[in-house]
């Protein structure tokens, strides 16, 4: 069935549909229509979940722990200053290896007040140790937050799942969807088993104090999961793929085969970059896209172009672009361009132009600074 | 009922790693023979975090979820509704969280779960002071009282968190400490048969924070309510009953001179007449406002 729909109400249909035991969501501008239609599916009877209206985002991830912990499937949403909020228990879900699925719609960080797009609420969560998609169209919202509960359920991994979206560019337009049966999205998601839960009839002690080493162990196990998570992400992606017809995997390779320059970047700059592509391999440019769907577990095994144009939507003052500045160059010719901070609006023409300004081998802060 | 009809179901096993004289466990102690193997059990950063003793070890016998400092009602509220949607509303989740994580920086999230009406029980245990990392003033810590936060004494009143937990209009709310430990029990019991929030404060004299002998901790406790420093009383559905020897001192009993149960602790020490006053002042104030609470409902 095809659903014409915004971003935002397309990942509340995919997560009504996942049928989660429990939701705990706080409202934030952009993120506030997720909450607004998944409060209207509970009360309206067509989901079956217990709908916990927190009096904050730091309650929201705590609730979740706190249900995910006796065995609930769970979800939330939310955005910006929200998801900063939530920055400890971010660690925490994971650290308890919880597979919470939560939307995170991106805004930039104030001040001042700015609700626009920017990657960098999100992208500061980078080492909480949940795995994290981002989304290029209201399609891969909806595919990815059904395939994040298969991978971050999934036995060999047990961590939470983040999938990212643009703040009004994806949360606030409506695009086509195609959308399953329930039947077909019940098939596809097995019954939430968890790998620890609080039972009275096995009273174990989570998270008391733990000593030097074993903790180290803890560490080291995310690790391994979030290793073990590249590998399950596109066994999941080709089953969806077969099951649905829309294969995934870690990254999107678009027109890479005989390029001489590579674009890299996520997210809907990464859709502005598509038709960027075409437009310049019209004029007989060689060139491509990797697309991220993933930013953790970082896909540095498909980044092996000779040449690679890096957009970021988010940086690290001191340091620059932060997808540029996890690329791996040696050997290579990677240019780094940071773009549409605070929702300045970046199309298919301004990646033209970073094109261009690559091949004279200049880089920076694109409409401020480039050299 | 006297302590021998306690039931003999252990909770708090062997090797916990609670200081001597630790009030804290002998509280949880109680609270679990009264709350029964039905019960998860919530735990901010807090002693009884360190009580459990290490991983991966435990000496609580009951299922036990450790949070973050500020949000412990959160996690409650997430397991209460997880355990509605999978059948399971006969386990209850009791946090169990001490005053600074009740007072101050998880007063939010306590409020936030008290408002929704979610089917708890909040146990605030109340030492009135950051034991956990070592003596630091807190908003439960009393006007004159040393800590390591408050080296001349805390300048400022006590808020008191039950009147505020109160607001909320909640099924049920009470006050205990360990020396009466029928009264404690008796109170767990009620609140656990009970549904929606539930609030219980328990006074935790705690030696090394308070600077009196390990063996003193009930001698203490006792003092406090003789004195009528700490008031024992429940609230049921907006009702409310004194109990033990607080009904008593409601009734016309003297209340014993506060200096006796100053006096026994170190970080009163430094007190001047003046101080011990304001004191009394306010401990009379606290007992004339929960007189006229008990005199308009009788109206």
């Amino acid at each position: 069935m095809i659903v014409v729909d915004t971003g935002n109400h397309i990942a509340a249909l995919a997560a009504k549909m996942a049928k989660p035991h429990v939701i705990a969501a706080y409202p934030i501008t952009p993120q506030t229509t997720v909450v607004e239609r998944l409060a209207q599916y509970v009360e309206s009877g067509e989901l079956n979940s217990e709908f916990i209206r927190v009096e904050s985002e730091h309650s929201a991830m705590t609730a979740c722990i706190g249900a995910a912990a006796v065995g609930a499937r769970t979800f939330t949403a939310t955005s910006s200053h929200g998801l900063l909020l939530m920055h400890e228990m971010l660690h925490w879900a994971a650290l308890a290896r919880l597979p919470i699925v939560m939307v995170n719609v991106n805004r930039a960080i104030g001040p001042g007040w700015n609700i626009w797009s920017d990657l960098n609420d999100s992208m500061a969560q980078r080492d909480t140790g949940w795995i994290q998609f981002y989304a290029s169209s209201n399609q891969e919202i909806f595919d990815n937050v059904i395939q994040a509960y298969k991978i971050g359920e999934d036995e060999r991994i047990r961590l939470p799942v983040m999938i990212c979206y643009d703040g009004f560019i994806l949360s606030h337009t409506s695009m086509p969807v195609e959308v399953p049966k329930q039947e077909e999205i019940d098939d596809f998601l097995n019954e939430y088993k968890s790998t620890w839960q609080l039972d009275i009839n096995n009273p174990i002690t989570h998270g008391n104090i733990v000593p030097p080493e074993p903790y180290l162990e803890i560490r080291y196990s995310m690790e391994k999961a979030m290793k073990e998570a590249k590998k399950v992400i596109e066994e999941v992606g080709e089953e969806f793929g077969r099951k649905f017809g829309r294969e995934y995997r870690l990254v999107e390779e678009y027109r890479c085969d005989d390029a001489d320059y590579v674009i890299v970047t996520m997210s809907a700059l990464a859709a502005e970059a598509k038709i960027a592509v075409d437009r310049l391999r019209d004029k007989g440019n060689r060139i491509g896209l990797i697309k991220l769907r993933t930013y953790r577990p970082f896909p540095h095994e498909y980044l092996k172009y000779d040449k690679m144009i890096v957009i970021d939507r988010a940086f690290s003052p001191g340091l620059g672009g932060i997808i540029y500045s996890e690329m791996e160059m040696d050997g290579k010719e990677v240019y780094g361009f940071i773009a549409g901070l605070g929702g300045v609006d970046i199309n298919y023409k301004d990646i033209e132009k970073m094109y261009e300004y690559a091949k004279k081998g200049k880089d920076g802060w694109y409409g401020i600074e480039v050299k | 009922m006297a302590i021998k009809d306690l039931p003999t179901e252990e909770y708090i096993l062997k090797g916990h790693a609670g200081c001597p004289g630790c009030p804290v466990t002998i509280a949880l102690r109680i609270a679990l023979k009264a709350l029964g193997r039905k019960t998860i059990l919530v735990i901010p950063a807090s002693c009884s975090a360190v009580i459990q003793s290490l991983h991966p070890k435990t000496s609580f016998n009951v299922p036990t979820l450790n949070i973050a400092f500020e949000a412990s009602a959160a996690a409650a509220s997430g397991i209460a509704s997880a355990l509605k949607m999978l059948g399971k509303e006969d386990i209850i989740p009791v946090v169990w969280a001490g005053d600074g994580g009740s007072y101050d920086i998880g007063l939010q999230a306590l409020s936030g779960a008290l408002e929704r009406g979610t089917n708890f029980i909040y146990v605030c245990y109340n030492n009135q002071m950051y034991s956990n990392t070592g003596i630091q003033r807190s908003g439960a810590t009393p006007y004159g009282a040393w800590t390591t936060t408050t080296w001349s004494g805390k300048k400022e009143m006590e808020k008191n968190l039950a009147e505020i937990v109160m607001a909320h209009h909640i099924p049920y709310i009470a006050t205990a400490t360990i020396a009466y430990p029928e009264d404690l029990y008796k109170k767990m019991k009620k609140a656990r048969e009970m549904k929606g929030p539930r609030y219980i404060e328990i006074l935790c004299p705690c030696p090394p924070g308070w600077r009196f002998d390990m063996s003193k901790t009930v001698e203490m406790s006792r003092l406090a309510v003789q004195t009528g420093a700490w008031i024992l009383y429940e609230i049921i559905n907006g009702k409310i009953e004194f109990t033990a020897d607080s009904k008593r001192l409601l009734e016309g009993k003297e209340r014993k001179p506060l200096e006796e149960w100053l006096k026994m602790q170190g970080r009163f020490r430094h007190l001047k007449e003046e101080d011990i006053q304001k004191i009394k002042e306010s401990i009379d104030k606290k007992w004339e406002f929960f007189k006229q609470m008990n005199l308009r409902q009788k109206l």
